[in-house]
C-alpha cells in the first residue's frame, strides 16, 4: 500500500504553538530570541503534555543538552505527525547539581537520549526508570562532553591548534601530551585496587555480569541472562543486546552500546564549520552523502546562503542515490540475518558498486565523499556522470529491484520469518520517537521529504511509503517501495537538472557562522537525522549534537523483541538496519 | 631445539667422498626447480637437512597463504569496504581468503577494521587470544592504524598495535578494496618467509596471551599495573607544555 501524502492536512505552526502554549501557562514559560520555549523546571511534563495533547506535538524528535558556562540547558525538539517545523523547549538546570524531569513517562522515546546526556554531561533525570551510563561505561571518570572536561589528547579548546607548530614548524606529539604516552588519563589519586582483581585474566567478564545482575533484581532461576554481541555475525557491528531469556523466548532486552563511541561530538565541538564536513560521512557510512546534506543545509540555515539551482539538483541525485544503495544493502543484510546468507548480497553489491563509481567520479572517493559545502557542493558533475547515471536509472537499478523483489519477496521462508514477527503498533512508533521506514512501517506516513520539505524535494512527485502491517516483512516492503520511489525522483532531477553555479554566497576562507542556533533534519535511509547546532559566532560551533536516526530507532527494539525467540530479535535488528558509527557516533 | 632431549632428526653419515662431490654436484644445476626435477627423474632424492625443510616450507606456506581464513569481525566503515571486497567485483575469494569465520577458534587472520575504541578493545584482545596460532592481525585504515581522524577521541584507543601485534597496515580512510586486497598480499607474502623450523608455535611456551585490558576510570593496561598504581597521582603534564610553547604571532 502506497498511501498518499500529507498535504491534505495542515502542517503545524511552530510559532503560534509556542506563543500559545506561552500565554498558557502563564509566568513559568518565556519565550527567548530563536523563539524557543524556555521552562521552568518543575512544570517541563506539564508543558510538554500540554504540547502534546493540545496542539498535536506527538513526536519527541530530540532531546539533548548544550553545557553554557553558568547552565545546563536541556533541550527539546517536538514536531508533529501532521508535519511542519518544530517548536523548541528548553529547561535550565544548576551547574552543581543537574536535575531535570524525565519526560520517558510522557514519551518513551526519550529513554536512550536521556540516558546519553545523563552520560555525556551529567544531568540527572528524576523519574527515570534506568538512568545508567550508555555511551561509556559505568565507572569511567567524569562526563566527557562537559567544556571543563578536557581528554588526555587535550592540546585547545578550537581548532586550528596552535601548538601544532610552537616554533612555526609542524610538531606531532600527541603522545607527548598525556602521561602515558597514551590516550588514557587518570583522575588524581586514582586507586586501581578496588577494581582488579590479578587472579583473574578475565575480570571484565564479572564486571558486566554483576552490572547484568543488578539491572534485573528480580530475576528468577529459571531465566537465563544471555549477551549477544559486541562481536555476532548478526549484529551489524559492534551492538550487544543483553537478552534475558526463558528457554529460547525472550522475556527482556537491553540494548548495550557505545563500543563505535568515537567522540565524533566532543571532536566536532573543536573542529572548524567545514571542518566537520568529512566527520559527518563517518556517521551513518551507508549514508554519506546524506549525512553530509543534513550538515550543510543546517550551517546554511545559520549562514542564511542560498544554493544555486544545480547544486540543488545534484544533491538531491546524490542523496537519492545513497538511498538506493542504503536500502539495498540493508534489505540484503537482513536477508543475511534470517539465513539467506550472502547471496542477496552479492546481488545488491553488484549494483552499489555502480553507484559507488558514479561517487568515485565526481567525489573522489568511494565511501567517504566529502562532498557538499555550504552553499552548494565541491565539484560539478564529470561529463561521463550523466551518460551512466542515466543507464543505471533508466534500466539498470530498476530491473535489480524487480529482480530482487521477484526472488525474496514471495520466497516462503522469507514469509514465514518476516510476517507477524516484531510488530510495533502505530501509537507506540511515534511515542518511542522512531522514524524512517520503522515507522512507516508502522502506518504512518511521515517522511521529512513530505512533512518539511528541504531542498527541491516539494518539486517532484513521489509517494511516501507506508504499510499498516508494522512487522519485518512490512519494513523490508517500505525499503523496497522506497528503492523504486527514490529511482521515480532520479528520473525528474536527471531530466530537469540545469547548468549552472554549483556554489552559492561569498568566497571566503574562513566560515562565519552568526550567533544562533537551528535544528536541521533531513530524511536519510534509516529515519530523521537530526544536527542540532549552537554558533556563538565563533569558528566552530559551540554544541554540535546528532539525532540519530538509528540510535533513537533502537528504543523500541526490546518493545519488539519481548516474546519472541532469539532467533527471531536477530531478524528483528536486522530491519531496523542499524548503522553503529551512527548508533554511537 | 638445542634444550629437547631427542634430537628430531639424525644426520645423515655419508661417506666423505660422497660429501666432497656434493656441493659440486649441486652446482651444476640452474636452480632448486631443476635439481628437484633431477632428483624426482632418478627416483630418488639426496638432499640436505635444510633444503628438504626449504621444500617442506614451500608446500607448508602455500597451504597457509592460499587459505587464510578471515575473522568474520567488522569495526566500522572499513567493515564495508571489508564486505565489498569478499563480494563479486573484488572477490576476495580469488586469494582463498572469502570464508569468513564467525569463530574466532577457526579464523587465521583478524581484520581490525575500523576504530578501535576503549570500550571495544577488551573483546578484540579477548578474541586475539582465542585464535590459535597461526594467527596474523590486518591493521586496516587510519583508526586501527593509529587512531586515524579520531585519534583525539576520549574513546579511542590510538592504535591497535598497542594491544595486539600487527603483521600488515593497510593505510586509507578508508582502504579502498585494491587496498585491502594489496594488504593480502603483502601477507601471503609474508607467510611466504616463514619456516617450519623458526616459527614460534611450534615451540613451547612461545605462545602467550595478551592479558585483556581492564575498564576502569579509564582503560587499564594490565602489563602497565603497577606504572599506574604509582603514577595515578602524578600532576598531569596535559597542555602547559603546549601553552607555555610560544607561537608565532
Amino acid at each position: 500500500m502506497i498511501a498518499s501524502d500529507l498535504k491534505a492536512m495542515t502542517p503545524v505552526m511552530p510559532a503560534d504553538i509556542a506563543a500559545k502554549a506561552a500565554a498558557r501557562m502563564g509566568d513559568a514559560v518565556t519565550m527567548d530570541e530563536d523563539g524557543a520555549l524556555v521552562v521552568e523546571a518543575a512544570k517541563l511534563p506539564a508543558l510538554v503534555r500540554l504540547l502534546r495533547d493540545e496542539h498535536h506535538l506527538n513526536y519527541l524528535s530530540n532531546l539533548t543538552c548544550v553545557d553554557w558556562p553558568d547552565r545546563f540547558e536541556t533541550v527539546y525538539h517536538l514536531c508533529s505527525m501532521q508535519g511542519g517545523g518544530q517548536v523548541t523547549v528548553k529547561v535550565a538546570a544548576d551547574k552543581a547539581r543537574p536535575i531535570v524531569p524525565s519526560l520517558t513517562s510522557i514519551f518513551p522515546g526519550a529513554d536512550l537520549q536521556e540516558r546519553e546526556v545523563w552520560d555525556m554531561y551529567g544531568v540527572r533525570f528524576a523519574g527515570h526508570p534506568n538512568l545508567r551510563r550508555i555511551l561509556m561505561w559505568e565507572g569511567f571518570a567524569g562526563h566527557p562532553m562537559r567544556k571543563d572536561w578536557r581528554e588526555a589528547y587535550y592540546e585547545q579548546d578550537q581548532k586550528p591548534l596552535k601548538s601544532r607548530w610552537p616554533n612555526g614548524e609542524f610538531f606531532f606529539g600527541e603522545d607527548t601530551l598525556s602521561n602515558w604516552a597514551d590516550n588514557i588519563k587518570y583522575p588524581t589519586g586514582y586507586a586501581a585496587e578496588g577494581l582488579i582483581d590479578e587472579g583473574r585474566a578475565d575480570n571484565n567478564i564479572a564486571v558486566i555480569d554483576a552490572a547484568a545482575l543488578k539491572l534485573n533484581p528480580d530475576i528468577q532461576g529459571d531465566h537465563v541472562i544471555v549477551n549477544m554481541g559486541p562481536q555476532h555475525p548478526s549484529t551489524h557491528g559492534v551492538f550487544q543486546m543483553r537478552l534475558t531469556l526463558d528457554g529460547e523466548t525472550v522475556m527482556d532486552l537491553q540494548p548495550v552500546m557505545g563500543y563505535m563511541h568515537r567522540n565524533h561530538e566532543k571532536i566536532g565541538e573543536r573542529n572548524l564549520w567545514l571542518g566537520n564536513m568529512p566527520f559527518t560521512d563517518r556517521l551513518d557510512y551507508l549514508a554519506q552523502l546524506g549525512n553530509e546534506w543534513g550538515y550543510a543545509l543546517t550551517v546554511e540555515k545559520m549562514m542564511e546562503v542560498a544554493v544555486p539551482e544545480r547544486a540543488e539538483y545534484i544533491r538531491v541525485i546524490m542523496a537519492e542515490l545513497t538511498r538506493v544503495q542504503s536500502h539495498m544493502w540493508g534489505i540484503t543484510f537482513l536477508l543475511n540475518d534470517i539465513g539467506a546468507f550472502f547471496t542477496p548480497m552479492m546481488y545488491a553489491i553488484e549494483e552499489r558498486e555502480l553507484i559507488l563509481d558514479l561517487f568515485e567520479m565526481t567525489t573522489g572517493s568511494r565511501l567517504m565523499c566529502n562532498y557538499m559545502r555550504f552553499g552548494g557542493v565541491a565539484y560539478d558533475l564529470p561529463p561521463e556522470f550523466m551518460p551512466m547515471a542515466r543507464t543505471l536509472v533508466y534500466d539498470r537499478l530498476e530491473k535489480a529491484v524487480d529482480e530482487m523483489d521477484s526472488y525474496l519477496t514471495n520466497n516462503e521462508i522469507v514469509r514465514e520469518r518476516m510476517q507477524g514477527v516484531g510488530i510495533l503498533p502505530p501509537e507506540m512508533a511515534i511515542s518511542y520517537s522512531t522514524s524512517g521506514p520503522v515507522l512507516r512501517a508502522s502506518g504512518v506516513p511521515y517522511d521529512v521529504r513530505r512533512a518539511e520539505p528541504y531542498g527541491i524535494y516539494d518539486r517532484f512527485d513521489w509517494d511516501v511509503v507506508t504499510r499498516p502491517e508494522g512487522d519485518i516483512f512490512a519494513r523490508y516492503m517500505v525499503r523496497l517501495g522506497e528503492i523504486r520511489e527514490s529511482l521515480k525522483i532520479l528520473k525528474q532531477a536527471l531530466a530537469q537538472i540545469p547548468e549552472g553555479p554549483i556554489m552559492g554566497g561569498k568566497k571566503a576562507w574562513q566560515i562565519r557562522v552568526p550567533a544562533g542556533q537551528h535544528y536541521g533534519r533531513v530524511e536519510n535511509p534509516r529515519g530523521e537525522l537530526g544536527f542540532y547546532l549552537v554558533s556563538t559566532g565563533e569558528s566552530n560551533p559551540y554544541r554540535y549534537h546528532v539525532r540519530s536516526p538509528c540510535f533513537v530507532n533502537l528504543t523500541a527494539l526490546a518493545e519488539m523483541s519481548k516474546g519472541h525467540k532469539v532467533a527471531d530479535v536477530v531478524a528483528i535488528l536486522g530491519s531496523i538496519d542499524i548503522v553503529l558509527g551512527e548508533v554511537d557516533r | 631445539m638445542s634444550d629437547s632431549k631427542m634430537p628430531l632428526y639424525r644426520t645423515p653419515t655419508l661417506d666423505p667422498d660422497v660429501m666432497e662431490t656434493w656441493s659440486s654436484y649441486v652446482a651444476r644445476f640452474e636452480n632448486d626447480a631443476d635439481f628437484i626435477q633431477q632428483q624426482v627423474e632418478q627416483g630418488v632424492m639426496v638432499t640436505t637437512f635444510d633444503r628438504l625443510v626449504g621444500m617442506l616450507d614451500q608446500v607448508y606456506n602455500w597451504g597457509r597463504r592460499s587459505s587464510i581464513w578471515p575473522l568474520g569481525f567488522g569495526l566500522a566503515c572499513c567493515a564495508i569496504e571489508m564486505i565489498s571486497t569478499a563480494a563479486g567485483r573484488y572477490d576476495i575469494d580469488r586469494f582463498g581468503a572469502g570464508l569468513f569465520r564467525a569463530s574466532p577458534r577457526q579464523a587465521d587472520l583478524m581484520i581490525v577494521s575500523g576504530t578501535v575504541t576503549k570500550k571495544m578493545v577488551p573483546q578484540i584482545v579477548r578474541l586475539w587470544n582465542q585464535m590459535p596460532e597461526p594467527r596474523y592481525c590486518m591493521s586496516m585504515g587510519a583508526c586501527a592504524t593509529g587512531g586515524g581522524p579520531f585519534k583525539e577521541g576520549y574513546n579511542v584507543v590510538s592504535g591497535i598495535d598497542k594491544y595486539v601485534p600487527v603483521d600488515v597496515y593497510v593505510p586509507g580512510c578508508p582502504p579502498t578494496p585494491q587496498a585491502l586486497l594489496h594488504g593480502l598480499i603483502m601477507l601471503q607474502r609474508k607467510i611466504d618467509g616463514q619456516s617450519i623450523k623458526d616459527v614460534s608455535w611450534y615451540r613451547r611456551g612461545a605462545v602467550e596471551e595478551i592479558p585483556v585490558p581492564i575498564l576502569g576510570a579509564d582503560l587499564i593496561d594490565l602489563r602497565r599495573l603497577p606504572q599506574i598504581r604509582g603514577g595515578a597521582a602524578a600532576p598531569e603534564p596535559v597542555a602547559e607544555a603546549a601553552e607555555a610553547a610560544p607561537v608565532e604571532a
